[in-house]
């Protein structure tokens, strides 16, 4: 098994109480709820917490992109990243997971920043695409009726800068360039490696499995029965194009605690993730699920299932529960995690071990316990079931 | 009286479902962001008068969503395309709220077959300065009770929940309208500088207590259209031909009255 540590950089000193006029942490809270003297601390602090999973050994650190909202400050991922790539031990990576290619105005940029990330680290970088969140498209003004169409478009116009020798045209229905000419060119050949998170949409995994791509699937923030299911749609996608995926090709990344014992990482935990569910995660369902950022068929569903995220609140217990919260000591993390990997198949874990309020102390502890207890013991898990042999 | 009738018929590719009803001169009835696919006491009443049409626009209601449909534009061009297909002049051209912008991009490129234009609550233009609420961060309930300004029109709304057909109807009308309308928000940074090209007689309807587009919509659009009247109705929301059925009729029949001579 194969470990990251991934942060959203949430701003945790967010008024809890702000529930209580506004309907959201996204997209309309008032930026007058942000300090940037406890914003700047915060920044800093965060940084350092990416820096130390590094020194402790995880494979890689992972940053995202987020707008406009308090649930996470990392508007222009490629920077953090930047701040990052002098910093930690030449041995560990930088997943930048992902840029939100339809609501950014020029994703030729995207394969710039990229690619001179990719040549300062040496090729170190893991880069993402995704659509963005629904929320995204109110706040920075872009069709959602686009979203797919742009998506694509941007990720052939960025991997065609990446790999064909400029200059040469993009001729897009949205973007549309006469000198693709791109400088620095990529490090990593062909090119940097492509992941793809999503929350699971039958797209997405078509797109990700794809023989031509075979990028990793990195599935988010749902219950571990939407997990082992998108998990096995990748391998019967790729099946059914004509090969057999490896587990290197499918991630999850889920939020984890872990402390001394069962007992204690359960008290430590409860207030920060139920924050992170409750409070930072909160959006009504217009807000989420804008008309168009999925097809007509698929909007019905999604308006169903998450009627969780929208309304409601979550406890602890029951993110437990459910699999979208791993908590616990050393050896129950370890063994949910095999399990999990075990009826899964994946073999990349981006361990969420910040999250909501959690403060640094806690954080640190987390990451230590984590680094020295649990990925030792899980280095040598393959996914059994005849997926891989073991090494 | 006569009784309206469902039609489908071909245009540039797209099944487009309309109502027909009435005698006279044809009037073509351009609906809203969600206001298509019916016959409300409005359009009878015109019926009397007027050949009355009430399409659902391409990607609306009972229509087809074709393939080129991305923006505004597309949608101006396929009206003019249906004008010529259905063989339509000396027409009468009525938008309300979004089918008023589409109105006007189809008038500003050619009035050749129009008798007149009248715009009501007609979004497609942008005043820097006036407030507006972002109508797609509304609830279904947000977005019924700020259409209308008597709360009891709303309650009546919202008491009967809706089927399952309608529910789908309108999850496709909202598609449809973000595709318009959401970027640049409901307008066409375009359209105002070439309103003065409409060489037909106008008239902007407006609800003075309309929440969505506040008056002062009607008073620049009656300012940009050469010539056009303006009829304010009071004590009336986003939807006169709805909340004021009477008092809007009124007023279209007499400026239709008037246009016709």
């Amino acid at each position: 098994m194969r470990f990251f540590f991934f942060h959203l950089m949430p701003y945790a000193p967010l008024d809890p109480d702000y529930d209580k006029t506004h309907k959201s942490s996204w997209v309309t809270l008032p930026n007058s709820y942000y300090d940037p003297e406890l914003g700047a601390e915060l920044y800093n602090r965060y940084l350092d917490e990416l820096e130390y999973a590094a020194e402790l050994g995880f494979e890689g650190i992972g940053v995202n992109e987020h707008h406009q909202n308090a649930y996470g400050l990392m508007p222009c991922p490629n920077v953090f990243a930047g701040m990052l790539a002098r910093r930690i031990p030449a041995a560990a990576k930088i997943a930048i997971l992902g840029r939100a290619l339809p609501v950014l105005a020029n994703p030729l940029s995207v394969a710039e920043e990229f690619a001179v990330l990719d040549n300062v680290t040496r090729g170190r970088i893991i880069t993402g695409f995704v659509r963005g969140i629904g929320a995204e498209y109110h706040s920075l003004a872009v069709n959602p009726t686009e979203s797919h169409a742009r998506f694509q478009e941007a990720h052939d116009l960025i991997v065609q800068a990446w790999t064909r020798p400029g200059p040469f045209p993009f001729e897009g229905k949205y973007y549309h360039f006469p000198h693709v000419n791109l400088w620095p060119r990529v490090y990593q050949k062909p090119h940097p490696p492509i992941w793809i998170p999503s929350q699971g949409s039958r797209e997405t995994i078509e797109f990700a499995a794809d023989p031509a791509r075979r990028y990793v699937y990195l599935q988010t923030a749902t219950p571990a029965a939407t997990l082992l299911k998108t998990m096995q749609a990748y391998r019967d996608e790729a099946l059914r194009r004509g090969y057999e995926s490896s587990p290197d090709q499918l991630g999850w990344s889920v939020k984890i605690y872990v402390a001394e014992t069962d007992e204690i990482a359960r008290r430590e935990a409860k207030p920060h993730i139920e924050a992170f569910a409750n409070k930072f995660l909160r959006m009504p369902q217009e807000m989420l699920l804008p008309p168009g950022y999925s097809s007509l068929a698929s909007m019905k569903g999604l308006m169903q299932a998450k009627k969780t995220i929208t309304g409601g609140t979550r406890t602890m217990e029951q993110m437990i529960e459910q699999g979208t919260f791993i908590c616990g000591s050393p050896q129950t993390v370890i063994d949910q995690l095999a399990d999990y990997q075990r009826r899964g198949g994946f073999n990349i874990v981006m361990a969420g071990l910040h999250f909501g309020t959690l403060p640094h102390e806690l954080t640190r502890k987390a990451l230590e316990l984590f680094a020295r207890e649990v990925m030792p013991a899980l280095e040598g898990a393959v996914p059994d079931g005849g997926l891989r042999a073991a090494e | 009286m006569s009784m309206q009738r469902e039609e489908f018929v071909a245009i540039a590719g797209c099944r487009t479902r309309l109502l027909r009803g009435g005698e006279g001169p044809p009037l073509l009835f351009l609906h809203g962001a969600q206001d298509g696919g019916a016959w409300p006491p409005f359009l009878q009443r015109l019926s009397r008068r007027f050949q009355v049409i009430a399409p659902d626009h391409p990607g609306f209601g009972g229509s087809d969503t074709p393939d080129w449909f991305d923006n505004v534009h597309d949608t101006a061009y396929f009206y003019l395309s249906f004008l010529q297909a259905l063989g339509l002049s000396g027409l009468h051209l009525v938008g309300a709220s979004l089918g008023g912008w589409i109105a006007a991009e189809v008038a500003v490129r050619s009035t050749e077959r129009l008798a007149s234009l009248t715009l009501v609550g007609a979004s497609g233009i942008h005043l820097k300065g006036v407030p507006r609420p972002d109508e797609f961060l509304w609830t279904p309930e947000e977005a019924v009770r700020n259409l209308y300004h008597d709360p009891a029109l709303a309650e009546q709304a919202l008491a009967a929940p809706p089927e399952e057909a309608e529910i789908d109807r309108q999850l496709k009308n909202r598609f449809a309208a973000a595709r318009i309308a959401w970027s640049p928000r409901g307008h066409d940074p375009h359209l105002e500088k070439w309103l003065h090209r409409i060489d037909v007689p106008g008239l902007v309807v407006w609800g003075r207590e309309d929440r969505i587009l506040p008056v002062d919509y009607a008073h620049r659009w009656a300012g940009r259209i050469p010539g056009a009247e303006l009829a304010i109705i009071g004590d009336c929301g986003h939807l006169p031909q709805i909340e004021r059925p009477d008092a809007f009729c009124a007023a279209m029949e007499s400026f239709l009255g008037r246009a016709a001579r």
